[in-house]
């Protein structure tokens, strides 16, 4: 191992003293980056100064670092994609990329990378795009600290702001997208990381999962989304630690999960979200250290869902805990805090002595008939509620915590 | 000065009595003080003011009616031997039960106005935007007030017999603010295969407790939880259209009961 290290970074300082550095301005020899591109041999760094560059399909064939100075503007004028990648070793760098054209026919993008390697893009500003940064068919890449700024009205015309598709082992961290269709999305991709980012006021999801495995995300903040985070079709995703907030409206989510096996749901805040968890076919997936604040359904589950475990969550004030639409539970409610648990606590253990039912009758009934929720709040679903509590007759009468908290958690 | 004709003139008289009568007995203070209470309780407890808007709709939409409805019956009982000697006087009938029955309903809705409004002007209403929410509550609750009211003395005026007609308003209360919805429940239920949109609406529209609780939920917070048929009813409620609607219904509900009134007087024997 350590001699491999020493025979990389030897041929890597091999390139490095071979390595040379062009600078492209108006005054410069090469004033276009497709210029200082087309001149530059392998390894060297383009160093792109301050001022406005009107160009579009810049295609970067070589491994090339490419460092903007004092943010220079590259334009595209609406005319198409702006820069493609399409060599291993490239590194872009604090560039401001503008008007990249849309399309009916094709995904253009501020900057595209197509089966690549090693790659890393930094310090990007993206406005006024379509696509912003789309990944195809590449692997091991870097995107850090970029922000993506899209101005998306309709989600039939609008693209993503970081796309990856079937591409894996991508670091995506501190990051910040806001008003594109979906934040960031992820189409066959597996082992990537998403850290510390925030999705803002997208139109369609935060984040999105499809059809990608053993992922982590964890920190990343979604709030004000059409819905937070979609997670569809996908195996041993990791989500920690995000908050997903303010994902209000009739057809809103905090999470979205569809089809997830084998996940993990942990220390994360789910904050004044319509629904906070819309969960359906859904298996073995464990939901720790979550809270569910303020929300107006905590956790909606819409069927074929088997072997969850909820254990030590906080459900704080959330107008109804957990929704079902079956009077069949395999899933296991353990030990989480409920804020409308009216049970005692006689041996002062923490732990209450009566089992809560999370489960309300008029959330049963509004599933059955959503039309029903005008009743919300009449005195009528009170006392109906109330007498299902004391006998449950149609809500799943094994759906109980039996170790309700009495205090809320804290970690 | 227009000189206001003679039966207006001796209906606002009595309307002054009964009102004052009313503010002289220590119920209008105890039912304003509760107000007071309620509101400082719930503003402290919550700290916001939409929420409080909420848990306090949540409190008053049955307490007014029931309130309204006691106090209506209650009073009508209390000053039967009044009325019968106002009555042996050369005035207009409609104009002594219209009086009393205008003097309970306006005392009832001061109290509640004041009551609630007091705490929360303290709080700031004035400097947030949940005034518009808190004014249409204090309108449909006053509203409320006026409708229970009258068809508290409806009853009164229908049944000689006191046990009766208590009887007969708390079952008038019981009907409206939970029964009513029972059934209403049950039939969105037992029609659930059918689109239920029109049923819905007309079934809210109907009931004047439901009407106004649906009216406040859609302008608060909370009605994105309504979801689909949120949409549909904002659709109707937040227009201008939906709106005159409503309070058209809730007008209805008071002159039907009030013209009942003053039908009744006329020919009731006593």
């Amino acid at each position: 191992m350590k001699q491999t290290i020493l025979f990389l970074t030897a041929i890597l300082l091999a390139y490095v003293s071979y390595a040379q550095n062009t600078e492209v301005c108006q005054t410069c020899t090469w004033t276009s980056l497709k210029e200082a591109i087309a001149h530059a041999k392998d390894f060297d760094t383009i160093y792109v100064k301050k001022g406005t560059y009107k160009e579009y399909n810049i295609n970067i064939d070589k491994p090339l670092a490419i460092i903007g100075q004092d943010y220079p503007v590259i334009d595209g004028e609406l005319k198409g994609e702006i820069i493609t990648i399409t060599s291993d070793n490239v590194r872009v760098d604090g560039l401001f990329i503008i008007n990249v054209g849309s399309s009916y026919t094709e995904d253009y993008a501020a900057i595209r990378v197509r089966k690549s390697k090693h790659f890393t893009i930094q310090n990007v500003v993206l406005e006024k795009m379509f696509f912003g940064i789309y990944i195809e068919k590449s692997n091991y890449g870097r995107i850090f600290h970029n922000k993506v700024i899209g101005d998306a009205v309709e989600e039939y015309n609008s693209g993503n702001g970081i796309q990856l598709w079937y591409s894996n082992y991508i670091d995506i961290e501190h990051n910040y997208v806001e008003h594109v269709r979906d934040g960031i999305y992820l189409e066959f991709s597996n082992n990537c990381i998403i850290k510390n980012n925030v999705s803002a006021e997208n139109l369609r999801y935060g984040l999105h999962f499809m059809f990608s495995n053993d992922d982590v995300y964890q920190d990343n903040v979604f709030e004000n989304n059409g819905a937070g985070v979609a997670v569809m079709f996908s195996k041993k995703i990791k989500m920690l630690n995000n908050t997903f907030q303010k994902n209000w409206g009739t057809a809103s989510y905090g999470m979205l999960l569809k089809e997830i096996n084998d996940a993990e749901i942990r220390g994360n805040t789910f904050k004044e979200n319509t629904i906070g968890i819309n969960i359906e076919g859904s298996n073995r997936i464990e939901y720790k250290n979550n809270n569910f604040t303020n929300n107006g359904w905590a956790i909606k589950v819409r069927g074929a869902c088997y072997g969850n475990h909820f254990l030590e969550n906080n459900f704080l004030y959330n107008s109804f805990d957990i929704s079902y639409n079956s009077k069949v539970n395999d899933n296991k409610f353990d030990k989480n805090y409920w804020s409308n648990y009216t049970g005692y606590d006689l041996n002062k253990d923490g732990i209450g002595d009566v089992p809560y039912r999370p489960v309300k009758l008029f959330s049963y009934i509004v599933n059955r008939t959503p039309e029903t929720i005008i009743l919300l709040r009449s005195l009528f679903i009170d006392i109906i509620d109330f007498s299902e509590k004391v006998s449950p007759v149609f809500t799943p009468d094994n759906l109980l915590d039996h170790n309700p908290l009495t205090k809320q958690i804290v970690w | 000065m227009p000189l206001l004709p003679f039966y207006k003139k001796i209906m606002l008289k009595i309307l002054k009595y009964s009102f004052y009568d009313l503010m002289r007995s220590r119920w209008s203070y105890v039912y304003f003080a509760f107000y007071l209470l309620l509101g400082i309780v719930l503003l402290f407890l919550n700290n916001n003011l939409s929420k409080a808007v909420i848990t306090l709709m949540n409190v008053i939409i049955v307490l007014v009616p029931l309130i309204g409805t006691i106090f209506g019956v209650m009073y009508y009982y209390n000053s039967k031997e009044f009325t019968e000697l106002l009555l042996a006087q050369p005035l207009k009938r409609s104009s002594i039960f219209l009086g009393q029955y205008l003097g309970v309903a306006i005392s009832l809705s001061l109290s509640l106005i004041l009551g609630l409004g007091i705490p929360f002007v303290f709080y700031g209403l004035f400097k947030s935007n949940a005034i518009w929410d808190f004014s249409l509550l204090l309108i449909t609750e006053s509203f409320l007030t006026f409708i229970f009211t009258a068809l508290a003395f409806n009853i009164a005026l229908s049944q000689v017999n006191k046990i009766k007609g208590f009887g007969f308003a708390i079952l008038l209360w019981l009907f409206l603010a939970i029964i009513y919805d029972g059934l209403f429940l049950m039939s969105l239920i037992l029609f659930e295969e059918y689109p239920l949109d029109k049923l819905s609406l007309v079934g809210t529209l109907l009931n004047p407790i439901d009407l106004s609780r649906t009216l406040i939920l859609l302008k608060l917070d909370i009605s994105a939880l309504l979801g689909y048929t949120g949409a549909i009813f904002k659709k109707f409620f937040g227009t201008n259209f939906g709106l005159i609607i409503s309070f058209v219904t809730l007008i209805i509900w008071v002159v039907l009961p009030v013209t009942r009134i003053i039908f009744k007087a006329k020919k009731k024997d006593f």
